[in-house]
């Protein structure tokens, strides 16, 4: 195997990285405040098609990827309207996100399917880091997507872990009710954080459209979404976890088109041999096992999981 | 309870409502086309395509219309640069040639009900005369239907079933212009490693990463084709990433079988080169690009809808090659040498001419057997069922 190849290989692990983990970030939140949204690749969709789209009518990479989140709260809305102000199934509500968003993309897109990209970003080679040998490469010739999530992934910690605000998700996320006999209003605090979290899904989708494969066509977010919100599960619903995770997710995404260039053995097994599709399955299976060890090892004390996640509050109900 | 229930409707029904909007639009689109744009994708002039297959131009069983309406069944948009864009290609051309009406529904997925349903409309509503399904999972209900509507013509692509009557299928036979296309990356490759973004280990792929090979070892014998398998038909991120894996290992030029563009914008942003499929994706990365094998389907739409105007048309399985020009290669790159381009014209030639074919022994496989030896031509049968790589592709003809 070649430098090259393996420059390459964490180059793309990064990359693959930061699109899921900026989705997942954004589910995190709005678990973290008790709802869940299986809408991650409807939203992630939305924000892929309306990137492009922007794209094509600014030509500014950033106009574009502000309106695709944009477009992806607004599309997060939509279940926060359902789940949170209406109080429907979050499940299904989800799910009808990620079913319509698909096809509300494919509407919206129809005409600039196959299109040329007028813009999209472009690597930031950071003065004087970027030429140090490996770690240049890797960590400081990415595109500003990049830096961005890190920064993202910095704030929503520190929100969540050391302000009133992040201490009142929080606190909605494991008993609204305590939450509303405090005088915190569930329906705001839940609204909002669904809607902040389909921005991030949103923006992560014109990542997508882009950076990473300029252009639009249906599909093209390919179960991606999906792996977000298993990310959010392996990351135990924390931020610090889920960026480990989403390198250790990136890393297998990244391996699944290069393993059959490498001619190495581990354990006198030739790792070219082994099938493309079945890497495609790992990030699922690697969130099973992380939920197997969590159960176990919490198997005398509460779940990891927000304790109200999934559970529709309405006032003098229980 | 019953709250929660009016809910969970309301939003079912609001899901039904976006899903439906996302398909909504084709009918509009299904109008004919004002002008539409004939299909010059072939550098050499197009023949006058009103050569019908068998020309009896006295047939006196008048067509119940006076014109035939053709309705064309996409899998895909026809914006995607890629297949489906190819056949609306072909669907532009054959209204142009023939003066019929053309329909079309795009994004019609391979399910059964959801194919009837489009078609029973077509020939209900819209008075179909012929129908045209663009995508292989088509093919049991175009058999059922064919059935039922006696009366219409059902021409399937990439399909092998056929009745005697009003159900044929087509094919091109695309290893020829890839042939070319392998010729001319040859040429162009400096590192001798060309990497090829292959989509699912079936024959059709199979041959054409066969004839690619042949084709580049003709004008390069030290040249290797690497073969990365994607699993996917249309996953643009994955077959960038993928075309991207492939540089890093070496190679200087990509080709594929895949419908997006992604691989040659991986290819460009490395400098390096690449040969598109499907259609001419110049456009996508104008450095990068090379040639492209190309589908031209439109003589042959053109001739079937004669034909059904003409009441002439008997089904058949049709696997056109290059002298039908069903399938050809798209112009080549300002910077391929001169004397590749002749080369690849003299083959081309003989292609056309049917004095030579590309599965022409000899060909030995990548464990060194003799596949095809000297002085014969693999025949039809053994190219449609093709489970072999040859000498100088890396890779696993069968992954796991």
């Amino acid at each position: 195997m070649s430098e090259a190849a393996l420059i390459g290989l964490f180059v793309a692990t990064v990359q693959f990285g930061t699109l899921v983990f900026l989705a997942a970030l954004g589910e995190l939140i709005a678990e973290r405040a008790g709802v869940l949204n299986l809408g991650v690749e409807g939203m992630m969709t939305m924000g892929a098609v309306s990137g492009f789209m922007v794209g094509l009518e600014t030509g500014s990479p950033w106009a574009a990827f502000f309106a695709a989140a944009a477009v992806g709260s607004l599309v997060g809305g939509f279940h926060a309207l359902v789940s949170v102000v209406l109080g429907a199934d979050q499940v299904v509500s989800g799910l009808a996100l990620t079913i319509g968003g698909l096809g509300l993309a494919a509407y919206v897109g129809r005409n600039v399917v196959g299109e040329r990209p007028e813009t999209q970003f472009t690597d930031l080679g950071i003065a004087g880091l970027a030429d140090i040998p490996w770690i240049g490469e890797i960590f400081f010739d990415q595109p500003p997507v990049v830096y961005l999530t890190v920064l993202l992934g910095l704030a929503v910690w520190f929100v969540l872990a050391r302000t009133r605000l992040g201490l009142a998700i929080r606190a909605v996320g494991e008993s609204a009710a305590t939450t509303d006999t405090a005088g915190h209003s569930v329906m705001a605090l839940r609204s909002v954080a669904v809607m902040v979290g389909g921005a991030f899904a949103g923006a992560a989708g014109s990542f997508l459209s882009l950076y990473m494969a300029p252009g639009w066509t249906e599909g093209m977010v390919a179960g991606r979404g999906w792996i977000a919100v298993a990310l959010v599960i392996f990351g135990a619903w924390r931020p610090g976890r889920l960026a480990l995770g989403a390198l250790l997710f990136g890393f297998t995404l990244a391996l699944q088109p290069r393993l059959q260039t490498f001619d190495i053995e581990v354990l006198g097994l030739d790792v070219s041999s082994i099938s493309p599709a079945l890497l495609g399955v790992l990030p699922f299976v690697l969130t099973v096992v992380v939920l197997v060890i969590i159960s176990w090892r919490h198997r005398h004390r509460p779940s990891v999981a927000p304790a109200a996640l999934g559970l529709p509050y309405r006032r003098e109900e229980r | 309870m019953a709250k929660k229930f009016l809910l969970k409707l309301f939003v079912v029904v609001a899901t039904l409502a976006l899903v439906v909007a996302g398909c909504g639009n084709d009918d509009d689109d299904a109008a004919p086309e004002p002008a539409p744009a004939p299909a010059t994708e072939a550098p050499e002039p197009e023949p006058a395509a009103t050569e019908a297959p068998e020309p009896e131009p006295m047939a006196t069983e008048a067509p119940m219309d006076d014109e035939v309406v053709a309705a064309f069944v996409f899998v895909g948009p026809v914006g995607d640069a890629g297949w489906t864009w190819a056949h609306d290609q072909g669907r532009r051309f054959a209204e142009e040639q023939t003066g019929a009406t053309t329909l079309f529904v795009e994004n019609v997925p391979e399910v059964a009900e959801d194919f009837r349903a489009v078609v029973v409309d077509f020939i209900e509503n819209e008075g179909a005369d012929v129908i045209f399904g663009t995508s292989f999972g088509y093919m049991d209900p175009m058999e059922e239907l064919a059935g039922e509507y006696p009366d219409v013509v059902f021409e399937h692509a990439s399909g092998f079933k056929m009745n005697d009557t009003n159900f044929g299928n087509f094919f091109g036979r695309m290893y020829q212009p890839r042939y070319l296309s392998g010729m001319a990356a040859g040429a162009m490759t400096e590192t001798n490693q060309i990497g090829y973004v292959a989509a699912f280990p079936i024959p059709e792929v199979l041959r054409g990463i066969n004839a690619f090979t042949l084709g580049a070892q003709r004008t390069n014998p030290d040249v290797e084709v690497h073969v990365n398998w994607t699993f996917t038909w249309f996953d643009p991120a994955l077959e960038g990433d993928t075309a991207s894996a492939l540089l890093e290992a070496g190679a200087d030029v990509i080709a594929m079988h895949q419908d997006s563009t992604a691989p040659g914008i991986a290819a460009q942003e490395a400098g390096a080169r690449w040969v598109s499929y499907n259609s001419d994706m110049s456009a996508f990365a104008p450095d990068a690009y090379i040639t492209a094998p190309v589908w031209n389907w439109g003589p042959y739409y053109a001739r079937i809808i004669e034909a059904v105007g003409a009441g002439t048309y008997s089904p058949g399985a049709y696997w056109g090659g290059m002298d039908d020009e069903i399938v050809t290669l798209a112009p080549p790159a300002d910077d391929v040498p001169a004397e590749v381009i002749d080369e690849v014209i003299e083959v081309w030639d003989q292609i056309v001419a049917g004095t030579w074919d590309v599965f022409t022994g000899p060909i030995t496989d990548q464990d060194g057997n003799v596949v095809v030896a000297e002085g014969e031509t693999m025949d039809d049968g053994a190219m449609l069922g093709m489970g072999f790589f040859v000498e100088g592709v890396v890779g696993s003809a069968d992954p796991s």
